[in-house]
């Protein structure tokens, strides 16, 4: 319980902070920090929008003041300055950045050559000790077409052929040479794990553990249980508690657990709740199993992510404050997603204290994520379900989001204080025919689809650009 | 139209109460008889879109199309209320009814991989459709009437045969077969790891139907069913389908089908776009990718999401097919017609692509594909905008048959949507 409790405060906290404060847990000090520094730029006066504020509301005939990177203001008739630059949003919308869960955007890059197949460490099943940003290319030319959806942050994830395919990253959708100038500050890391078919496919199909799905479990509680191992070993402990037998007695600075296993690091970060936890996870039962293993090991699901049967089970996510990042309408290319609903994103939602996310897992999937969202909101309507309003599903891919990924303090939301991470909409954006206008991230504007900036364009595209 | 079929259509919340039952007599009443009464009709064909149209239906074939068409006594007759009614959409190339579970073998039968041999032209996937498969009320619910049956690339660059299924439960494709093959990387590892060879292969393929190469030869690639099925194509019957991105492939296949004189339309052609005039002087058509703007592979490096609108503008006939998970997500074809339609193609070529298009290409536009007399009526009630996402089909006729908008999804959310607390 004090575990649980951890994460779901520390979290929070944790992640206000732009690098692990001094004194953080070992497990989680970062010897790759964060370079990103934000441009900053004019100040913006976006007028007569209809504002999707992400916390729920619609403002129509609305203002957004952005200033320094920050929302300043939000409201009708904002009065600012001669310096302040006007952007006409009569007709348009106005939305909070969209934010996608699950990438894999630099890890499994454009073009998908043999050679930036970056994503799934598939040597072992636990590879807690790897982390996706060491594989990130930041020149996928995916990005500035994900910029162009909406996007302004993104989780990128290892894949899914392991138990445990090592830490995720958290990154800004901007353009640069390194992906530390991308890595959102503050941002907490996630772990990717893995239920049910993939994982025992791979290893099963080698002869090696797992070889089923009861082989996976056995493979996590293996895991869970070095890691508390190894977080007791590494403790201080109090003198008094001191026995002449402790093993480790001699190791420095009271961290008595010998030499560093990476692996382990993550882990024990995971048990702490410092890194959070995001389990791709098809069917119920097992979502259900892993919400056990959870309270075993005494850490939190911050996510399940594809559950396409996350809808038998959507209570028990609500009542247990795990989000579900789902599509809307893949199903069936395996067994564990043959019983995928149109409605599973809106019965997701229905619950109160629910977090549905859409997420892409997908270089296309990421340039649209509004209209994942629109699909559900019509199939909601055709089985008359209550009507799910555009202020509310913007929240699936913004403020869910951020939640899910423990950057709720810095953006999601379109409210005084946050980050200027802002889409300016031709029109309503849950429509096949919607379109970004305009991209800000902190203030910034990395997107224009109708002006000379256009998108950026990456080294990669150069001398090849399709005109 | 029978009573179940009645209560099933307009008991369930899904249907807008908007639909209304008018007349329907107790006796006498033909299931395959319709009136739709003030719709806005798209037809796809000649007369484009219609405001205020009726459309009659007789034994499962479109009547007449109208302003204010009298009801035959008896006959069941639905409001439209001005709601948009077109052609049952393609559902693009699919393996619908050949494949269940796309990762369990079992459970697919789209592709072929024989060691010896795998060069098999005469392999004919429609031999193994399922009419009963969950995918068919999936995609059907969404609008979707017919699809084309693929063969997938497995053994041989020269994936086989598919043809154009109805999803009415029928269990025979109609009209001709096409052939499918796949040209470029994706199909090097099945042509010693060079492009050029499947130029080299495909040439003495053709030689061999044309009888050029002795049936006796220790070099024959083909089997004589295989030459006899290369031959029908070759003499012009039926269409030759290519999977194909990259530009300078497709030059060379225009220059291919010219010289043996066959019909081919593209599957893909990311880069088709560069050589739009070339495609249209050939009238070969293009199912675009509507998503496509990455380059996934070397070949997809001119991918835009303005493919389907530059080959428009030069005159080529546009259609659409789907990458990834094409067969269960066939419904998401709407959704790359809406998309080529932000991005700069007309929205009524875009219906077409959805409908007319696959429909003559594939052979069977003197059946379906258009709302006019003497065609089948595939029709389908849109709540909205058929080409947006954020609309839905409302109801669905196949051969002028109410088709229950019933799916094992629908039964699967229909379950839970109830349930109140997960056990």
């Amino acid at each position: 319980m004090h575990q649980l409790l951890r994460a779901g405060i520390g979290l929070a906290l944790l992640s206000l902070a732009s690098a692990p404060a001094t004194g953080a847990s070992r497990f989680i000090q970062d010897p790759y920090p964060s370079t990103y520094q934000p441009r900053g730029g004019e100040a913006v006066l976006i007028h007569n929008g209809t504002v999707l504020t992400g916390t729920g509301e619609r403002l129509d005939d609305a203002d957004v003041l952005l200033r320094d990177g920050k929302v300043v203001e939000v409201g009708r008739s904002l009065q600012a300055g001669a310096d302040v630059r006007r952007v006409d949003a009569r007709g348009r919308w106005v939305t909070p950045g969209l934010i996608d869960v699950h990438s894999h955007l630099g890890v499994y890059p454009s073009p998908g050559v043999g050679a930036h197949s970056d994503g799934n460490e598939m040597t072992a099943p636990v590879t807690a000790n790897v982390w996706a940003e060491h594989s990130v290319w930041p020149q996928d030319p995916g990005f500035a077409e994900a910029l162009a959806g909406g996007v302004t942050s993104m989780q990128v994830l290892p894949g899914s052929a392991n138990l445990v395919g090592g830490r995720g990253v958290t990154l800004k959708n901007v353009p640069a040479t390194t992906y530390q100038a991308m890595k959102f500050p503050g941002a907490p890391w996630g772990v990717k794990m893995a239920c049910g078919e993939n994982p025992k496919r791979v290893y099963g199909g080698k002869g090696t553990a797992p070889g089923t799905r009861m082989g996976n479990v056995a493979g996590y509680r293996a895991a869970f249980i070095d890691a508390s191992e190894y977080i007791a070993r590494n403790t201080a402990k109090p003198a008094k508690r001191k026995r002449w037998f402790s093993g480790d007695g001699d190791d420095s600075a009271g961290d008595s657990g010998g030499k560093r296993d990476l692996k382990l690091d993550t882990l024990a970060g995971v048990i702490q709740g410092d890194i959070r936890v995001h389990i791709h996870c098809y069917r119920a039962d097992e979502m259900s199993t892993m919400l056990d293993l959870a309270d075993e090991f005494g850490f939190k699901v911050a996510a399940f992510h594809h559950g396409v049967e996350a809808y038998k089970l959507a209570d028990r996510l609500a009542a247990d404050g795990v989000c579900a990042a789902l599509w809307a309408d893949w199903w069936g290319f395996k067994m564990e997603a043959f019983d995928g609903i149109q409605e599973n994103i809106a019965l997701v939602d229905r619950p109160a204290n629910s977090c549905a996310i859409v997420h892409s897992d997908s270089p296309e999937g990421i340039q649209r994520l509004n209209q994942e969202a629109a699909k559900v909101i019509a199939a909601a309507r055709r089985a008359d379900m209550p009507t799910i309003t555009p202020e509310h599903a913007i929240t699936w891919m913004t403020a869910n989001a951020a939640r899910a990924l423990g950057i709720e303090q810095q953006t999601g939301t379109l409210e005084p204080g946050k980050n200027a991470d802002v889409v300016v909409w031709n029109g309503n954006p849950f429509s096949s025919y919607a379109l970004a206008d305009e991209v800000f991230i902190d203030g910034f504007r990395y997107y224009d689809r109708t002006g000379p900036a256009g998108k950026p364009i990456s080294d990669f595209r150069l001398g090849q650009e399709v005109r | 139209m029978s009573a179940d079929t009645i209560t099933r259509m307009f008991g369930g919340a899904w249907l807008g109460p908007a639909v209304m039952l008018l007349a329907c007599a107790a006796g006498g009443a033909n299931a395959q008889d319709l009136l739709i009464r003030n719709a806005t009709v798209h037809t796809a064909g000649a007369r484009g879109s219609l405001d205020n149209t009726d459309v009659l239906v007789r034994g499962g074939i479109i009547q007449a199309v109208g302003p204010a068409l009298a009801a035959p006594a008896g006959m069941t007759v639905v409001e439209a209320d001005g709601r948009p009614l077109t052609p049952a959409l393609f559902g693009g190339i699919t393996e619908i009814g050949i494949e269940e579970v796309s990762g369990e073998s079992s459970t697919v039968d789209s592709t072929l991989k024989l060691g010896e041999q795998p060069l098999r032209p005469e392999f004919d996937v429609t031999l193994a459709y399922n009419p009963a498969s969950v995918l068919v009320p999936v995609a059907r619910v969404e609008g979707i009437g017919f699809t084309a049956l693929g063969a997938h690339t497995g053994g041989g660059f020269v994936a086989g045969q598919g043809g154009v299924v109805r999803l009415d439960g029928s269990a025979d494709p109609i009209g001709p077969r096409a052939l499918y093959l796949r040209l470029g990387s994706a199909a090097a590892e099945l042509t010693g790891q060079s492009r050029a060879a499947q130029w080299m292969l495909l040439q003495q393929m053709v030689d061999e139907a044309r009888g050029r190469v002795g049936a006796d030869s220790p070099h024959a690639l083909l089997t004589p069913a295989g030459r006899r099925t290369l031959s029908d194509y070759l003499a012009g019957n039926g269409r030759i389908i290519v999977e194909v991105d990259r530009a300078s492939d497709i030059r060379q296949l225009l220059r291919w089908a010219a010289r043996e004189k066959v019909k081919v339309a593209i599957a893909g052609g990311a880069e088709a776009w560069q050589l739009a005039a070339e495609l249209a002087q050939a009238h070969v058509p293009v199912f675009v990718d509507g998503l496509g703007n990455l380059p996934g592979t070397f070949d997809q490096i001119g991918a835009t999401l303005e493919n389907a609108a530059r080959l428009h503008r030069a005159g080529v006939e546009v259609s659409f097919a789907q990458s990834g998970d094409a067969s269960h997500n066939a419904r998401k074809v709407r959704q790359l017609a809406g998309n080529a339609v932000a991005h700069g193609l007309p929205w009524a070529d875009a219906l077409a692509g959805l409908t007319r298009v696959p429909a003559q290409a594939m052979g069977v536009g003197e059946r379906i594909g258009s709302i006019e007399p003497g065609k089948l009526a595939d029709l389908v009630l849109w709540e909205g905008d058929p080409l947006d996402v954020a609309h839905y089909a409302e109801q669905v006729w196949l051969g002028g048959r109410a088709m229950p908008m019933r799916s094992r999804q629908t039964e699967l959310r229909d379950r839970y949507l109830r349930r109140t607390a997960s056990p």
